[in-house]
């Protein structure tokens, strides 16, 4: 496989990325842009980074093998890379603290972030107070209620959670909010974006930070005498987790992967987050990628049981892996996810989050087709303890 | 070169005065109301119009324009409507009507139809605030070979060198925006922005100099004169529009562009 080498100079991914900001802003993203390059080669930085993953993040995490699990379905072994483990709750905390070490670098003492299910508004409210920086954090009105004790945590760590009331009071509104702050008080604030979205160079930045997640798997599964895995598989929702995994196994031509997107209420219907299986290319947050919108460029709201996955927009890499044919993307509904919940929680003792779930229930339609001598590593991105308002709400109805 | 953009700045510098350019949302308050509007405020005075596209995450806009557009999309408008609109204009009046908008609903439409559209329909240029310069070189092209200027922003925190850039890939005028934030902010425009459209002027040399963004006076208008050739105003007037639509809104509209004007014109005056 030819080496692969996206995204250009100026931040596309085939015909996918780019920078389509207010000039206001153009300035802190060349700046952004300048000291990550310099970042990337400078040792120092390098190493406070991993020290600060090893340390305050906890990583390493394990892949841990799910032998209940694996018995369960009696086809290929399955592996969980456990970013549940990490401090905070999920993987975003990877991302946040390469960015906050930029922010730092840049001389930035206010940072913003949005937030869906909260996870990446924790992990940003966290290395805030490990650095001592004034954090806010903007979360759509519907989220903060369905993810409430992501907010308490925020507020207990020292953040400002502002909820948002345009919209559909989800992730696309809370991330309209912290662009307009950004536009605003651009001088003195660094935006932490928790996903591979927004403009160039954040999906790049992004992924790079979360891509610890796959080249840990590698490593550990070398561990165990496995070259390569058969199958990789990850919830996309902007996508971070999912690219974090999959980034380092790209020019690996015997590894298959699967984004799983939100079904919501199904694909038949107008209440779900499917945007690559559904979506046309288009501009929102600042980059050209796949995007649920009308036939006159109005963006559709979404609907996903997650919050994390409730987004109309994904990552532009992600689009062009989609239309590369490199990555498969599928998707589940709610109620699949629930199932999934529920079935790891009692065959592992693990409860995922709801969004992570999504890519679980997907070993229902994959499994039949594998065998024992194969392996799939599902990247567990995240804990289910602020979704248990929402599960036992939604297993209450059934 | 787009001519009735040109010709009334032209017109206008060598008259010694200052341009006044509205924005308003198209299909605010209602589709039928914005030809009403857009001739009110002609006679009181405007030399420009900037019609907006509505769009469904403004994430330049403030809360008034965002809820302009939030109901002007529930009123049904969309690109096709905004054309529409504007041959409504064009049978009363040759003003220059620029479309402004974000870019999602041009893609939508498929770029090259846009700018032939909008073309046709009697459209003068755009403005599209999240294209910046170096995502341009199709739109521009396209809008040059269908005689529409594209126009482009400047902010305070942009450098000498992007504005000599902004210049050279603007047609008609140079949209500088007078604060760090987004539209309709009321707290008042800071000193600095003398310093930041001196700025403007020494590097912006091909294109006229309009400022924008924050401006909700006739004392606005005064302060700004002296450092641009003209003004953009929008959320003020919207707001206008908001606080009168059970009544007759059109007289307090046509009362603060005349203000505006005449905040304009003191300076000559002096």
């Amino acid at each position: 496989m030819k080496p692969y080498t996206q995204p250009d100079a100026k931040g596309y991914y085939g015909t996918y990325g780019g920078k389509y900001v207010p000039e206001t802003l153009m300035f802190a993203l060349q700046e952004l842009e300048d000291t990550y390059t310099a970042a990337k080669n400078d040792s120092i930085f390098q190493k406070e980074f991993q020290n600060m993953l090893a340390d305050f993040a906890g990583r390493p995490t394990p892949l841990y093998f799910a032998s209940r699990l694996t018995g369960h379905y009696g086809g290929a072994q399955i592996f969980l890379k456990r970013e549940d483990l990490c401090h905070t709750g999920a993987h975003k905390i990877n991302n946040v603290i390469g960015q906050m070490l930029l922010a730092k670098k840049i001389g930035k003492k206010r940072i913003i972030a949005e937030t869906g299910a909260g996870q990446h508004g924790v992990a940003t409210a966290t290395v805030a107070a490990k650095l001592g920086l004034d954090c806010v954090v903007y979360m759509g009105r519907e989220d903060t209620r369905r993810q409430e004790s992501n907010v308490n945590r925020m507020k207990l760590l020292g953040a400002q959670v502002i909820p948002v009331d345009s919209g559909t009071q989800t992730l696309k509104d809370a991330t309209n909010e912290a662009i307009r702050d950004w536009v605003t008080n651009v001088r003195n604030t660094f935006y932490v974006i928790g996903s591979v979205v927004g403009p160039h160079p954040y999906p790049m930045m992004v992924r790079d930070f979360q891509s610890v997640i796959g080249r840990e798997t590698q490593t550990q599964l070398q561990e165990r005498s496995i070259a390569s895995p058969d199958y990789l598989l990850a919830c996309v929702g902007g996508g971070s987790n999912s690219i974090g995994m999959f980034y380092p196994f790209i020019t690996d031509e015997h590894v298959k992967m699967i984004g799983v997107e939100a079904a919501g209420y199904g694909i038949t219907t107008d209440q779900h987050a499917a945007t690559l299986t559904l979506g046309k290319p288009g501009v929102l947050h600042g980059n050209l990628s796949y995007l649920l919108q009308d036939e006159y460029g109005q963006v559709l709201p979404a609907h996903s049981i997650s919050a994390g996955l409730d987004y109309p927009g994904v990552g532009p890499e992600h689009s062009f892996l989609k239309d590369s044919g490199r990555v498969r993307y599928e998707s589940v509904t709610d109620s699949e996810a629930l199932d999934a919940v529920q079935m790891l929680s009692q065959l592992e003792g693990i409860i995922p989050a709801l969004e992570t779930a999504h890519a679980l229930a997907y070993l229902e339609r994959l499994l039949p087709d594998t065998n024992s001598d194969q392996t799939i590593v599902i990247n567990l991105s995240g804990r289910g303890e602020k979704d248990l308002g929402t599960i036992f709400k939604e297993l209450e109805i059934e | 070169m787009n001519t009735r953009i040109h010709q009334t700045l032209s017109k206008l510098r060598s008259q010694n005065r200052k341009a006044l350019s509205i924005f308003i949302t198209a299909g605010y308050p209602s589709v039928t109301a914005t030809p009403e509007i857009i001739g009110a405020v002609e006679e009181a005075g405007a030399d420009i119009i900037e019609l907006g596209i509505p769009f469904s995450d403004p994430l330049a806009d403030g809360p008034t324009i965002q809820l302009a557009s939030d109901r002007a999309i529930k009123n049904g408008v969309n690109v096709t409507t905004v054309f529409d609109i504007v041959m409504e204009i064009r049978k009363i009046s040759q003003i220059p009507i620029i479309l402004m908008g974000y870019v999602n609903p041009l893609i939508a439409f498929g770029l090259e139809r846009f700018m032939q559209t909008a073309s046709a329909c009697g459209v003068d240029g755009l403005i599209i605030p999240d294209i910046p310069v170096e995502e341009s070189t199709a739109y521009r092209a396209l809008a040059h070979d269908h005689n529409l200027a594209p126009i482009f922003l400047s902010a305070p925190t942009t450098s000498d060198d992007r504005l000599r850039q902004i210049d050279m890939a603007s047609e008609g005028f140079v949209y500088c925006v007078s604060i760090t934030g987004v539209t309709g902010q009321s707290n008042g425009i800071p000193d600095t922005v003398k310093e930041y459209l001196q700025r403007c002027r020494n590097n912006i040399t091909k294109n006229p100099v309009l400022v924008g963004f924050g401006i909700s006076s006739g004392k606005n208008a005064h302060m700004l004169a002296p450092y641009a050739d003209g003004i953009i105003v929008g959320s003020a007037l919207i707001k206008i529009i908001n606080n009168n639509r059970n009544k007759n809104y059109i007289a307090p509209v046509k009362e603060f562009v005349k203000e505006l004007k005449k905040g304009l014109k003191l300076r000559e005056s002096e």
